[in-house]
Formats: C-alpha cells, sequence, structure tokens
C-alpha cells in the first residue's frame, strides 16, 4: 500500500511518506525516496494488538503495539484499504497452526551439521554435572523417560538418591500436574539444594505418604540441616482459595521438619493488568513527572518485580548462610516457580552471571521445566487470559540486578533485550510450545535454528565490558538489599521505551568501553606483531631494511564525538503540551524558517491562533525522537541477510 | 543571554526607558528577542502590586515573554525534607516508596528548571535570538536557567575549569545568597526562612545531563557531589557569604583559601575526572521526558547502601581507559 505515513511516537508532526509491505512474516514500512531508503521491520509474531482509530481527514490511523514494546502508528490513506491491512494483520498475528511461525521458514543459510551443533551448545546434563551431581546425594533419574509420570518435566529429571522411582511416582500423583519435586540447583558448599514442585493435592486433610518421604528424602540430601523450607511463591488467601478445590499447600504436621513460608508473589492475571497499565503510562504523551510515577506507582509492575527478587534473595539467603535446602512451589510451578528458582541461582552462583551460564539458566529453570511458552506469550492463537509476561518480569530482575552490581554480570543489557525479543519472534525454536515433550513431537531441532548459537556467534556485541571474572563482585553470592530506599528499583526504559530513542541516554558507556576494549586488543596484537618483527629484524642485522608499516589509523573508531549516531542534535519539545507548533503570526514579518515551540499559554492573548505545522529540522538529522530503522535495534534485523529472505518466502 | 530581576512595573505600569534600551542593545538586527520569567502568569501579575511585575508588550514590543514557572524557593526546602524522609524510610514497600518519592516533587522541579533551561538555550541555538532570563530577585530559579543554558550550549563549560568558571560567575558573582540557602540542610530541627537547596537541584540537573551524556563533561559525579557538599559546609571561603559586596567586607580573599586552589591541584583533580571523556563540540539536548530523569543515588542514597559495587565499576572503567 503506497502513500502511508508512519507517525513519530514522540512528536505528532514527524510523518515519514511511504509504502506499506506485507509478507507472510513481516509487516514492512519503506521510507520514500530518502537516499536510505529507511526500513522498518515488524515480525508478525511480535504484534500484541492492532488497532484501528478514528479517520480523519488525513487518513484511516492504524495502532500497532507490539510484544518487544514498539508501537507503531500508521496512516492509510484509504479506509478500504486500512481495513484490508486491519483485516489481514489480524489473522497474520494470530497463526493457528506451529508450521505458520517463522522459525520454519527463516533460513540463516547454516548446513545441517552447524544447526545441529547450534543446538548442543547448550547442555543440561553437562550442567547438572558442573554442580557437582551425581554424588552421594543426589542422582539423574529416568523414572519420566518416556513422559510416564509428568508430561510438562524433562525427560531427566535430577532426584535424591534415596528417592526410589516408587516415591517419585506416588509423589507425583499428589502433585498439581504430576510434577513432583525435583532437583533445580545444588549448592555443593554446604550440600543445601533448591527443589522445585506444584502444590499438593492436600484440600483440608488429604495425605500421601509417598510425596512426605518425597521431601524427607530431599531435607535428607542435606546433611548439614534438619529442617528444610517449604516456600510457597502464593499470596496465603489464594493458597487457601486452592484448598476448596481440593489442593492447597504442605501441613507442617504432616511433613515432619519443614518450615513453611507464604511469599506473595501475584498470578499471572495480576501479572498481566499491572504491564498493561505500565504500559499506558508509557503511552501518555509528556506526561508530568507526578503523571508519571503516579501511573507507575498504580500498576503496581515495580512492587511486582521486587517480590520477585524478594523470593530470590530469601532463597539464596537460606541456602547459602543457613545452608537450608529449600523447595518451592507456586500453583502449577512453572510460572513463580520459575522466575524464583532463577533469580536464587543466579545470586547464588556466578556461572549463571555469564553468558553461556544464563542461556543454561533458561534452559533449565525454564524450557526442560516446562514453562509454558506458547500460552504465555502467544506463539498460537489461544487464551488471552494465559497471556502474562512472567519471564519479561525474570529478566528484568536481572537488568535491576545489572544495574546495581555494574561489574557482576558478564553479559550487557543489549543481551537481556534481545532474548526478551526472541521470546516473542518465534524466529528461533527455543521457545515454542509448552513442554520438552511438545518440541520433541514437533522436531524443533530439527526443523529450526537455536537463538543460544546465534547470540553466541554475536556475542561480542553483548559483553559488559566492565566484567572481570576475578571481580568481587563475580566471587560467590550477591547479596542485594531489600528496602527500595537501599536498592533503588529504576523503571526499564530501554526496555519499555525500547524504540523511543530519544529518552535514553545519547551516549552509551557501554558501546564506548566496548569499543576502546576493541582497540586496545587490537594494539595489543599490532604491538605483538611488531615485537616479532623487531626480534626478527634484531637477528638478521640488516640495517637497510625499512620497515614499512601500513598502521591502520585506528583511533578514529572511539570517535563519539565526531558527529553521528548516538547524540541528538535535536532539542526535544520542551514546552507543555507538546502540541502545538506556531508558525510566525504573519504580522511579524520574520523571513526565518524555524519556530521556536510555543505553547498557547505562553504567548499573549493578542496572538492569532497557532498552527500546528513548521518544521524544527534545520538539516539536522533528527536522531532523538525516530522510530526504528530497520537495520538498527531489532536483533532479528542485525544479520540482515535473515530478513531480506523473509520477504521472498512469501 | 542576559539575566536580570524582575522589572519594577508595579500597579501603575511604569515604563523605564533605559531599561528598555538597555535590553533592546542586545537584540541583533532583525531579531526579537525572549524573555524568559520563571514565574508563572499569576504570579508574576500578582508581582505587580507589590511593586514588581513584568516587562510589557507595548514597552518592549520587540520582545516575546515566556512564562516557565519554576517553583519558589521556600517550596524547595521541604521538597527536599520530604525526599530525604523518603529515602530513609526503611520499610520494604515500593508503593509507599513511590508514593512519597512522587509527594517531594523533586523530581518535578527538576524536570521544570531543566525545560525552561532548554527552552532559553533553544531560543538561542535554533532561533538565533536574544533571551532575557529572570524571575522575581533573579538570585535562584534564573541563575538556574542560565547556567544550564550554558552547559547545554557550551561544551566549554562541560570541562572542569569551564564549570568551576560558570559557577564562579553563575552563581557566587550573580549573588546566589549561599549563606542564607545552604545553612541547614535537610536535617535541620528549625524551618530557616531563607533555606533552599536551589544550588543542589542545579547540581542535580547537571547530573541528569551527565548521565544522559556521559562522554560529554571533563568531570565526574563526584565532582558534582563535591560541590555540592561544600556549599553546605567547607573549610574553603568561596561559598561563604550571599554576593561578593559582602565576601569582600568579610575580606574572605585574605583570610580564607579558595576551593578552586584546593580542587585544581593535579592530584585531587585526578579524582574529579570523567574517564570517558571525548571533547566535543555539540550542543547537548537533554531529554526531560520522566523516564529519563532519575533520582540522584549518588547524593539521596549515598548512604544507604555500600558504593563498593559502584566504586568498582568507577576504577574499572579507569583502568580500561588507562590501560588503552
Amino acid at each position: 500500500v503506497e502513500n502511508v505515513r508512519l507517525l513519530d511516537r514522540l512528536s505528532s508532526r514527524k510523518a515519514a511518506l511511504g509504502t506499506l509491505y506485507l509478507t507472510a512474516t513481516h509487516v514492512i514500512f519503506v521510507e520514500n525516496g530518502s537516499e536510505t531508503r529507511k526500513e522498518t521491520w515488524v515480525l508478525h509474531s511480535q504484534i500484541s494488538s492492532i488497532e484501528k482509530q478514528a479517520t480523519t481527514a488525513s487518513g484511516c490511523p492504524l495502532l500497532i503495539r507490539c510484544k518487544n514494546f514498539q508501537v507503531i502508528q500508521l496512516v492509510i490513506p484509504q479506509e478500504r484499504d486500512c481495513h484490508d491491512i486491519y483485516i489481514s494483520l489480524i489473522r497474520l498475528a494470530r497463526p493457528v497452526k506451529y508450521e505458520e511461525l517463522y522459525c520454519f521458514s527463516f533460513n540463516p543459510k547454516l548446513d545441517k551439521e552447524e544447526r545441529e551443533q547450534g543446538w548442543k551448545l547448550v547442555d543440561l546434563n553437562e550442567e547438572y554435572n558442573r554442580m557437582g551431581i551425581p554424588n552421594n546425594y543426589w542422582q539423574i533419574s529416568d523414572v519420566n523417560r518416556d513422559y510416564g509420570v509428568c508430561d510438562s518435566y524433562p525427560t531427566e529429571v535430577y532426584v535424591p538418591k534415596s528417592a526410589t522411582a516408587h516415591i517419585i511416582v506416588g509423589s507425583s500423583k499428589f502433585r498439581s500436574r504430576r510434577r513432583f519435586p525435583a532437583l533445580s540447583y545444588y549448592y555443593k558448599d554446604n550440600n543445601a539444594s533448591i527443589c522445585r514442585s506444584s502444590q499438593p493435592l492436600s484440600g483440608f486433610s488429604a495425605r500421601c505418604l509417598e510425596d512426605e518421604q518425597m521431601l524427607q528424602a530431599i531435607r535428607k540430601a542435606n546433611p548439614g540441616s534438619d529442617f528444610l523450607y517449604v516456600v510457597d511463591t502464593r499470596p496465603k488467601l489464594n493458597a487457601m482459595a486452592n484448598r476448596a478445590a481440593g489442593k492447597g499447600y504442605e501441613n507442617e504436621d504432616n511433613y515432619s521438619n519443614i518450615k513453611f513460608q507464604f511469599i506473595g508473589i501475584e498470578n499471572i492475571h495480576v501479572m498481566r493488568s499491572s504491564l498493561q497499565k505500565m504500559l499506558e503510562v508509557c503511552e501518555l504523551k509528556s506526561p508530568s513527572m507526578s503523571d508519571f510515577l503516579w501511573g507507575l506507582e498504580n500498576s503496581g509492575w515495580l512492587k511486582h518485580i521486587k517480590a520477585i527478587m524478594d523470593a530470590g534473595i530469601f532463597i539464596a539467603k537460606a541456602v547459602a548462610e543457613e545452608g537450608v535446602s529449600v523447595l518451592v512451589h507456586c500453583s502449577d510451578g512453572w510460572d513463580r516457580t520459575a522466575q524464583v528458582c532463577s533469580v536464587a541461582s543466579l545470586l547464588l552462583d556466578p556461572y549463571y552471571r555469564t553468558m553461556k551460564g544464563f542461556m543454561v539458566l533458561i534452559e533449565k529453570d525454564w524450557v526442560s521445566f516446562g514453562h509454558k511458552f506458547n500460552h504465555r506469550y502467544g506463539n498460537l492463537d489461544g487464551d488471552p487470559k494465559e497471556i502474562s509476561p512472567v519471564i519479561d518480569q525474570f529478566i528484568e530482575c536481572v537488568w535491576q540486578l545489572m544495574e546495581q552490581f555494574p561489574c557482576a554480570f558478564e553479559f550487557n543489557e543489549r543481551f537481556l533485550i534481545h532474548i526478551q525479543h526472541h521470546i516473542y519472534s518465534c524466529q528461533f525454536g527455543n521457545f515454542l510450545c509448552n513442554s520438552q515433550k511438545e518440541r520433541r513431537e514437533l522436531k524443533i531441532q530439527e526443523r529450526t535454528y537455536s537463538l543460544w548459537a546465534h547470540l553466541w556467534k554475536n556475542r561480542a556485541d553483548y559483553l559488559n565490558p566492565l566484567y572481570r571474572s576475578n571481580h568481587s563482585q563475580m566471587q560467590g553470592t550477591l547479596r542485594p538489599q531489600m528496602a527500595p530506599c537501599n536498592f533503588l528499583y529504576k523503571f526499564w526504559s530501554g526496555m519499555y521505551n525500547r524504540f523511543e530513542k530519544g529518552l535514553h541516554p545519547r551516549q552509551s558507556v557501554t558501546d564506548y568501553l566496548m569499543a576502546v576494549k576493541e582497540e586496545t586488543q587490537q594494539l595489543e596484537e599490532e604491538l605483538e606483531v611488531l615485537g616479532e618483527r623487531l626480534a626478527n629484524l634484531q637477528k638478521s642485522q640488516l640495517n637497510y631494511n625499512k620497515i614499512k608499516s601500513k598502521q591502520q589509523d585506528q583511533s578514529k573508531q572511539l570517535g563519539l564525538s565526531t558527529s553521528n549516531n548516538s547524540l541528538a542534535n535535536t532539542p526535544q519539545e520542551y514546552s507543555n503540551d507538546l502540541k502545538s507548533f506556531p508558525s510566525r503570526s504573519p504580522s511579524q514579518g520574520d523571513e526565518e524558517d524555524s519556530a521556536l515551540i510555543l505553547t498557547q499559554d505562553n504567548l499573549k492573548s493578542s496572538d492569532p491562533d497557532l498552527s500546528a505545522n513548521s518544521d524544527q529540522e534545520s538539516g539536522v538529522e533528527d536522531l532523538s525522537c525516530r522510530s526504528p530503522s530497520g537495520g538498527g535495534c531489532l536483533p532479528s534485523e542485525d544479520s540482515g541477510k535473515d530478513s531480506d529472505e523473509a520477504v521472498f518466502l512469501a | 543571554m542576559m539575566r536580570s530581576s524582575q522589572p519594577l512595573t508595579g500597579t501603575n505600569g511604569r515604563r523605564c526607558k533605559e531599561d528598555e534600551k538597555l535590553i533592546n542593545a542586545t537584540l541583533r538586527p532583525g531579531k526579537r528577542g525572549y524573555i524568559i520569567d520563571t514565574r508563572s502568569l499569576n504570579v508574576a501579575q500578582q508581582a505587580r502590586a507589590k511593586g514588581g511585575g513584568f516587562e510589557q508588550e507595548a514597552h518592549y514590543p520587540q520582545w516575546r515573554r515566556i512564562h516557565k514557572c519554576i517553583e519558589r524557593f521556600n517550596i524547595l526546602q521541604e521538597s527536599l525534607i520530604k525526599l530525604v524522609e523518603a529515602c530513609n524510610d526503611q520499610s520494604h514497600n515500593m508503593d509507599r516508596w513511590l508514593s512519597k518519592l512522587e509527594a517531594s516533587n523533586w523530581l518535578t522541579h527538576i524536570k521544570e528548571i531543566l525545560t525552561a533551561a532548554c527552552l532559553a538555550a533553544q531560543c538561542i541555538d535554533r532561533e538565533g535570538a536574544s533571551v532575557l532570563v529572570h524571575g522575581t530577585e533573579g538570585t535562584d530559579s534564573t541563575l538556574q536557567v542560565t547556567s544550564l543554558a550554558q552547559i547545554i550550549l557550551d561544551p566549554r563549560c562541560r570541562t572542569i575549569r569551564g564549570f568551576e568558571s560558570l559557577v564562579v560567575r553563575e552563581w557566587l558573582q550573580a549573588g546566589h545568597p549561599f549563606q542564607q540557602r545552604c545553612a541547614q540542610s535537610a536535617y535541620s530541627n528549625s524551618k530557616q526562612k531563607w533555606e533552599a537547596p536551589v544550588f543542589l537541584l542545579f547540581l542535580d540537573c547537571v547530573w541528569q545531563i551527565l548521565r544522559q551524556f556521559p562522554c560529554s563533561f571533563e568531570f565526574n559525579e563526584q565532582f558534582l557531589i563535591m560541590l555540592f557538599e561544600h556549599a553546605y559546609a567547607s573549610q574553603f571561603g568561596t561559598f561563604l557569604g550571599n554576593n561578593e559586596n559582602e565576601r569582600s567586607k568579610l575580606k574572605l580573599p585574605q583570610k580564607t583559601m579558595s576551593l578552586w586552589s584546593w580542587v585544581n591541584r593535579s592530584e585531587e583533580l585526578s579524582k574529579f575526572q570523567n574517564p570517558l571523556f571525548e571533547a566535543n563540540s555539540l550542543v547537548i539536548w537533554p531529554s526531560v521526558a520522566p523516564q529519563s530523569l532519575q533520582l540522584w543515588e549518588g547524593v539521596f542514597l549515598r548512604w544507604n547502601r555500600p558504593s563498593k559495587f559502584l566504586d568498582e565499576a568507577q576504577e574499572e572503567m579507569i583502568n580500561i581507559i588507562k590501560y588503552n
């Protein structure tokens, strides 16, 4: 569709004119005329909602909201076209079959061997070995080898040595969705462990010998402690309500030597609504500080993030400081349980703060343990009530930690943002379906590619320059504080306003330091080369050989100060309502083009009505408030070849 | 850019030809000027009843007046007290924290001040127009606007020496009443009538810009924190007194040491240098969206948690660059 306008979210006056394309996998907007032919690509799987707004004189507005928080506002000249696009997008954004997803057509031009290798990059067996298992207390069990015991668990689970198959099977019958207690993390320093499960089907008074034995087995696997924490991550009220439905929580009287604890993290519906409210705040046009802070508070988002973090801190403390094992569950043990176990593991074990370790962590606590990616993130069209930003919250917890402990993580913010992006993009097969069983049935590993391999290949982009493995922040447990005045939870504009570059710092410390480090490395390499040459020359003692070294001038690569990218040379809108951009009143007779931004209430009453369309730009590229270019920030476009492929696959 | 105090128009609409001549003399040929009044229109109008007021259109036809309201100094102290109280509240309640933060209005003031400064800078840079800034006395919000505008416009103000000169020019020489404003800070038991964290707000605004343009300043956060501390309590005489007149009467240059003489020694200066600094000649436009403004942890949460982790990060940055 031609003559479509792409509006700029931050300043309503800047609209780019271009052509809109719909392909089998993407929506693409290509700007007219400019030498750059700027492109904006959006994957259908990223589309969260489409809104047709009231037709105005300038056309029919269409608002596309994405799961990666990109918001695209288009104006289609003809109503009929707009309607067609709307209907098409609704269908395209709601696939019914897995085969419709991008990962089945995405072709990064790797051979079969490379594809396989990519899937082998993260190996959970290796991971449990790294933890120190099998050992005297823990072993691998194949009781679930055909998913016969629990179809949302992996085939390989780790259990206490004293937990026989009979105990495991018995316990699984007493747990919601058959998700019996299994090992998530083993802390070899003191044998304490983090185990996870779902809620017991205890109702008001039901008991199960095998389940009680299972918990005993877990406790006994830690000889250093005579009791076990059982942490229910739900609010007490919800857990109690579950009892009426025949489920519930562990009764301290029935289970010997447990200490029971409610943590109080809200459920997926509350979280979905919380995110919704926060995004509404983000969409406010020029909010005041009060509007923003009040809106943020009202959404409760940071409160929930903190609740998850606090639970992780509690568990990490129990394990590292008290030496007590913890069994974590929520209702089904695949949402809050996953969040809390992975936060705790991250705090406890520096390995998970490395790039590879983080991939392993997600693979372990989210992918293998049956987090319902399809339902939660809408790979396929499904029940909207199942949608919830569960893993997003975990990823944000990691970011909040990165802000407080800048040297503690091998990876940077971009790594987290790209992972979040790809959980929704379905460009890779890692986060499809709801369980390992489903993924194997669909033969995901033979038909799609692994995100981990892709990220690993590009790992130079994801490094944290401040990371050093021998830093104090990388030794042992991280111990964040809990009161909000001691651990400042920040609004993550890098994620929720990701595509509004004007809101972010205009110079990136990470990029700068990475550039310096790269240059240092090149200089070191050059130094080595020159050193060898020198040695050779001294050996041969030929003094008539002139050294013609063509040294590249590397210093310019550091030039963040020179022109372009990061610095926005355009002022933002510093007036009150950001709506009106008055042209000169005729009486002033001024010949200048550029207008100052003034608002109605600033001007004297004798001024004529303000019109809204003077162009402030005087040839300076506005980098502050632009919608993303196709090549810039969307990870799927990083290796430009991928995106080109997609166009022609329709 | 000029600064002044309010014109004494009064209820009779007095005019002063000399005043008009003076500011008209700054106009560039064929261009108009902007008067940025840091009071709301209402407040400016009410000022007339007490003999003050604003520049009337009829008498200053080549000037366009913009009101960019910045909160009056007495409100600011209350704001600081509330903020500090919020930062001391050790409860684990996030809602409470956010609502106390919001109720303090501190970040609202930051936004207001930065916005006004950006507007002033915009007039100059984009319009090529002259600007006159004033509030009531011209000793508080006026100075915030003029000094921040210069930081936006002039890269020299982002160097250490340049910033020191800026502080001397726009705050000390311009007569910001430091002795009145920085007597007690937030924990005082008695309410001081003239107390207000005007200079701290200015430093906070500089920090906000520094955070958004981390490679554009020769000095680091520690430098700003140091200035904040010395404004309130110092072994140096630089921030004593309310204006040059008082300082001269107190014979401060003879009886005290200057802060700058100490800070500018190379061993001290090295602590305040920003390792990421790359001189540029650009005008830098900060974002004043709420998402872009943050609580200045380094000052307000400074004593709440160990600085160890952030110090290590700073050290690492320095190492990376030094090694290169």
